[in-house]
Formats: C-alpha cells, sequence, structure tokens
C-alpha cells in the first residue's frame, strides 16, 4: 500500500527531471531559453502558492508583491549598495519571510473574500511603495540589476541560467512534496476540509496557516529575486495585481492541490501567450477561450482532470459492501 | 476524584441563555449520556467542553487543570477529544488520511525535518500509517482501508469520525449524536463500539437522542432542558425520575392534561413516540 503513495511522488519527480534534462534538445536559440527560465521561475513561485490555495485552501492576491518584494531587495541591495548578489537575494528573502510573519498574523484571521481583499491590499501597497520610491526603485522606468555572482563566478549565459532554474525547481517542487506528505502538510489539508475539525484533533490553525503563508512568500521572493538578476533589468510590472492574477490562475488552471499541476499551469500559461501572439489582435481572446474551455471541460484543472481519466477505477470502491449503503 | 468538572457554567448568545449555571462532574471509565429536547444546550455544552465556545461564566477543570477559555486544539492536548453531530470530515483526504490527521499531536515535526522528509520521519509515517489503518479495523472500516471519504457512506463517515478521534488517544471522548442518521442495525453496533471504548479506559460522554441506545449504555445520565439541569443520575433512577418523564419523556404518558397544558410542540411530539415506542422516545422526530 505505501507503494501508492510514494510512486507519484518519486515517478513525478523523475519525470520533471527528465523534462527539464530533455528540453534543450528542443530550444534552438536563446529566446526559448527565455521563455524556459521564465517558465521555470514561475512555477516556482505557482508551487509555493499552490501549498496556500490548492492545499490549505487560503487564498492570496498579493503573491506578486512579495515577488516583486524579492526581485527589487536583490536589485537595490546588489545594484545600488555593491552587496553580493547572493548575500542580497538571501536578506531580501529574510525581509520578505519576516514581513509575511508580521502581516499574516492578522490577516490570515480573515476567511474567504475577506482575505483576498486583504492581500490584495498588501499586494497594492507593496505595489505603491515600488513604483513610487524612484531614487530606491528608479520608479515606473525600472532599474538595471548586476548580474548574479558567487564570487568571481558570473551567471551569464541563458543556457547556464537554465540548470539552475531547472535545479531549483526540482528543488522546489521535492520540498513541497515533502510539506504535503508530513503530519504538517496533513494539518494543512485537514484544516482546509474543516477548520473546526482540524482544531479539535490538537491542530494550531492558526499557526499551520501562517507557515504556509511564510513559505508560499519566500518561494515568491527567491524565484523575484533571481528574475531579477536573470533579465538584468526590472520594472513594477512584475508587481502589479495583474501579475497577482496570473499566478493565481496558473495554480488554479493546472489543478489545485497537485503540486505538479501548478508547474504544468505555471508552463502553459506562461508559454501559450508567447505562441498565441501570431493571432495578433485575436491573441487575448483565443486565450480567454482557452481558459474558459479548460475550466469548463476540465473544472479541478489539467493535471487533476487528466490524471482521474487516465486513473484504472479504484477497485476497493468495488469492493464495498453492498449492505453497507443504506444510511446514505 | 472527577475526571472533569464544571463549575456554574453557562452560555449566552445575545441575552438567550443555551446553558445556565450548570455544575457537572465526569467520572472516569464510565459512560455519561447527556440527554435533552431538542435546543436544550447539549451541543452547546459538548462546544464549550472541547473549546469550540468559550463559556460565558464558569469554569471547565480536567482533571485538576483549569481548561477554561483555551483553544480547542489546546482541549485536544490535554485528551479531549471528539466527533459532529453534522459531519466535519475532511472530504478532501483519503479516509486513512483522515485518521492519519488524529495522529498530528503524536507525530508532529518540525519544518526542516518535514520539508526534507528526515528518514526518521519516513519511518514515523510508516508507523503512523500502520496505527490509522489498525483503528479503522478496530471501528469496523476495515473495507475501506484506501477509500476516498467522499466515496464512504454516511454510516461509516460516522464511524471514520470516531477512529479519527481515538487516533488523538484521548481520555475522554465526546460523542456528538453518533446514531443521528443510522439504520436500526447501524444504531445497534454502536452499543458494542461504544462498550469497547470504555474497556481501552477511555471515559465517553455521549449526547444522544436515541433512547434505545442511551438507556442500554449510560452509567449515569445528566438531563438538560432550557440550559438548566433538570435531573441527573444512574439510567433507571433518570428514566423513573417524574420531572423528566414531565418534561421530557411526555407528560402524556402519566396523564393527557399536563401534555395539554405543556402547550409545546416538542413535548406533543415526544409524547407521541414515547406512546409508540413503548416509552422507549426516539426523539428525533422531535424536530423543529
Amino acid at each position: 500500500m505505501r507503494q501508492n503513495f510514494a510512486s507519484p511522488r518519486v515517478g513525478g519527480m523523475v519525470a520533471l527531471a527528465l523534462v527539464i534534462a530533455l528540453l534543450p534538445v528542443g530550444l534552438s536559440n536563446n529566446y526559448f531559453y527565455d521563455v524556459a527560465i521564465l517558465v521555470g521561475l514561475n512555477a516556482i513561485v505557482c508551487v509555493g502558492l499552490n501549498l496556500l490555495i490548492g492545499y490549505a485552501g487560503q487564498i492570496s492576491l498579493g503573491h506578486a508583491g512579495f515577488y516583486g518584494l524579492g526581485a527589487y531587495g536583490s536589485a537595490i541591495l546588489s545594484s545600488r549598495y555593491g552587496w553580493p548578489p547572493l548575500l542580497s537575494m538571501l536578506s531580501a528573502t529574510l525581509v520578505v519571510a519576516a514581513l509575511a510573519f508580521v502581516v499574516g498574523r492578522p490577516i490570515l484571521r480573515l476567511k474567504g473574500h475577506y482575505l483576498a481583499m486583504a492581500t490584495l491590499g498588501l499586494g497594492v501597497i507593496i505595489f505603491m511603495v515600488i513604483a513610487t520610491e524612484d531614487k530606491l526603485t528608479g520608479g515606473p522606468d525600472g532599474m538595471s540589476v548586476v548580474a548574479f555572482k558567487i564570487g568571481s563566478f558570473a551567471l551569464r549565459e541563458a543556457q547556464l541560467w537554465y540548470w539552475v532554474v531547472g535545479a531549483l525547481l526540482l528543488a522546489a517542487v521535492w520540498l513541497a512534496l515533502n510539506l504535503i506528505d508530513s503530519p504538517a502538510g496533513r494539518a494543512l489539508r485537514a484544516l482546509h476540509g474543516s477548520e473546526v475539525g482540524a482544531e479539535v484533533l490538537g491542530i494550531d490553525a492558526a499557526r499551520h496557516k501562517l507557515m504556509v503563508f511564510v513559505i508560499s512568500a519566500v518561494f515568491a521572493s527567491v524565484a523575484g529575486s533571481l528574475n531579477a538578476h536573470f533579465s538584468g533589468f526590472i520594472t513594477p510590472s512584475k508587481v502589479t495585481f495583474l501579475h497577482s492574477i496570473e499566478l493565481v490562475t496558473m495554480v488554479v488552471f493546472g489543478g489545485m492541490a497537485s503540486t505538479f499541476g501548478a508547474v504544468v499551469g505555471a508552463a502553459a500559461l506562461t508559454v501559450l501567450p508567447q505562441f498565441l501572439t501570431v493571432l495578433k489582435d485575436y491573441e487575448m481572446m483565443v486565450f480567454g477561450a482557452l481558459m474558459m474551455g479548460t475550466m469548463i471541460f476540465m473544472p479541478r484543472g489539467v493535471v487533476p482532470s487528466l490524471a482521474r481519466l487516465f486513473a484504472p477505477r479504484r477497485r476497493p470502491e468495488g469492493e464495498r459492501k453492498p449492505g453497507s449503503e443504506g444510511a446514505a | 476524584m472527577s475526571l472533569l468538572r464544571v463549575e456554574n457554567l453557562s452560555k449566552e448568545f445575545g441575552g438567550v441563555h443555551a446553558v445556565e449555571g450548570l455544575n457537572y462532574e465526569i467520572q472516569p471509565g464510565a459512560v455519561h449520556s447527556i440527554i435533552g429536547p431538542n435546543g436544550a444546550g447539549k451541543t452547546t455544552l459538548l462546544n464549550m467542553l472541547t473549546g469550540v465556545y468559550i463559556p460565558s461564566d464558569g469554569r471547565i477543570i480536567f482533571e485538576e487543570h483549569d481548561l477554561t477559555g483555551l483553544a480547542p486544539f489546546e482541549y485536544a492536548a490535554h485528551g479531549i477529544a471528539r466527533t459532529f453531530q453534522n459531519l466535519q470530515v475532511f472530504f478532501n483526504m483519503s479516509a486513512l488520511e483522515n485518521v492519519m490527521v488524529g495522529r498530528y499531536l503524536h507525530e508532529r515535526c518540525g519544518l526542516a525535518s518535514a520539508l526534507l522528509r528526515f528518514p526518521r520521519l519516513a519511518r514515523a509515517e510508516r508507523a503512523c500509517r500502520d496505527e490509522a489503518a489498525e483503528l479503522m479495523r478496530y471501528v469496523g472500516l476495515q473495507d475501506y482501508l484506501s477509500t476516498a471519504s467522499t466515496a464512504m457512506p454516511y454510516g461509516a463517515l460516522k464511524r471514520l469520525e470516531i477512529a479519527r478521534a481515538l487516533a488523538t488517544q484521548p481520555r475522554l471522548i465526546l460523542l456528538d449524536e453518533p446514531a443521528a442518521g443510522l439504520n436500526p442495525t447501524e444504531a445497534l453496533d454502536l452499543d458494542v463500539l461504544i462498550g469497547r471504548l470504555t474497556e481501552r479506559g477511555i471515559t465517553v460522554v455521549l449526547v444522544e437522542h436515541n433512547m434505545r441506545l442511551v438507556m442500554g449504555v449510560s452509567d449515569h445520565i445528566l438531563v438538560l432542558d432550557y440550559g438548566r439541569k433538570l435531573a441527573e443520575g444512574a439510567a433507571a433512577a433518570v428514566r423513573n425520575d417524574p420531572r423528566v418523564i414531565e418534561a421530557y419523556l411526555g407528560s402524556s404518558v402519566a396523564s393527557d392534561g399536563a401534555a395539554a397544558s405543556a402547550g409545546s410542540a416538542a413535548s406533543a411530539a415526544s409524547a407521541a413516540s414515547a406512546a409508540s415506542g413503548g416509552g422507549q422516545a426516539d426523539l428525533r422526530g422531535t424536530s423543529h
């Protein structure tokens, strides 16, 4: 029985590693590498966000704010103050974790639409600060960012970035899968299912919500920092409310409560707009229609819906005693 | 010495006293039932005894610890578990995982250990899975070990909540209407299960409308009416207490005039079912 539970984790990791390893065969130029790296970074954010939304059942419409703080924190420390990029990134991550911890405490008491509003507000405040503090951030014009360097080794080529981001994505997925299958992860899923049910089993729901909120903010912050150093130039466009919505959409599209779904969602919604540009004026219409169609025909998201379709009918359900159904 | 003691316990909802000035003691190792008409305050009392509601007044003392005002997860940590009248199953998880969640207090680990899955945790997880499976067999759910909770019939879900509560290794378990919605055979099996709980050294508090079940398993019965204690004592004594018969089991058993003067739909309905059930009223019929 244990193998049933171990196999999706191990199998999925192997499949993802293979995709990452073999993808460069099809990447003929730097543009494709850029898109692939962007997919990887978005996927890291979505894997974290999916822990919060898909597993713990909490919503955040402000994660672009954490992404932006990671990006700008790392950019400002390394490019304006000359800190080593790695140290800048870790410092920015710590600041984001602390902010998520302090802000998360009060706002995670809220539920549903109210939590959505509060996180939306948080994201908007972060955007306003970044867009108006132009001495530090360059304001709406953005700022250039130094290349990522560890010692004298500079990370410049897209190919190198690809492997770094690929490895980090694998690490993010591995951490997320581990968490979900741990007692803490079960506690998160339980409080999603029934908060009072979880509480009376000894689970401090508030503490667990805060924990997963901080973890998801850290994932977003790290991806933001990497994006800043990779692209060498950042603007507040990635900190907007719209980007928060895009991230949530990726999670829902790929399939909530599915870590690989988050990766697939991030990939699909990052790549799709790039290919749809051939449609010119009709791009957004086709994109919207595809989204609607997917949600109508695969309401659980791409990965869980397909998994259900291809999974063999589960035997144990058929073994139920006929007599035990009377009460339902 | 009592396992749990409440002193002058009250709960008020906007001027309505759901429970008022209740003094009550639960002795270890016995089956205690709490009965009373709908709206008598039984579930409110249960919610206070598990921290879900904070009492307006009074104290709750469990094993000489004052738990008044603590959160539900702290009550659980002290060894109080419960089930719910309206199910609180985690439908986003499998049946077995539901029970594994119950092991949380005994399995929890640091965040680093959870994220990196240290070998010690992997071993603990296997043990946790085995113990959860064992508990499912114990409550008679061996057929559902690899079933999604959404695919289980109602009666099995009721048992799943009991298994999940047992997984916390409680010293006191509170069952909120475990027989509600069960067919007569399933309800009958519940006697056996409750009896086995006490053999494990777990004290049981049963809130139940099914009088056959209550009278069959209880060592002690508390009767609530309008949030106040109406009577308490051994099952036989409570059953023959004229106040209980008057207010609860149906005053028409004594005289038709009393029922008319009580004038409430509840007492009329309970009188009817009491008459048809030969004095063993099944008060599920009295919902209003």
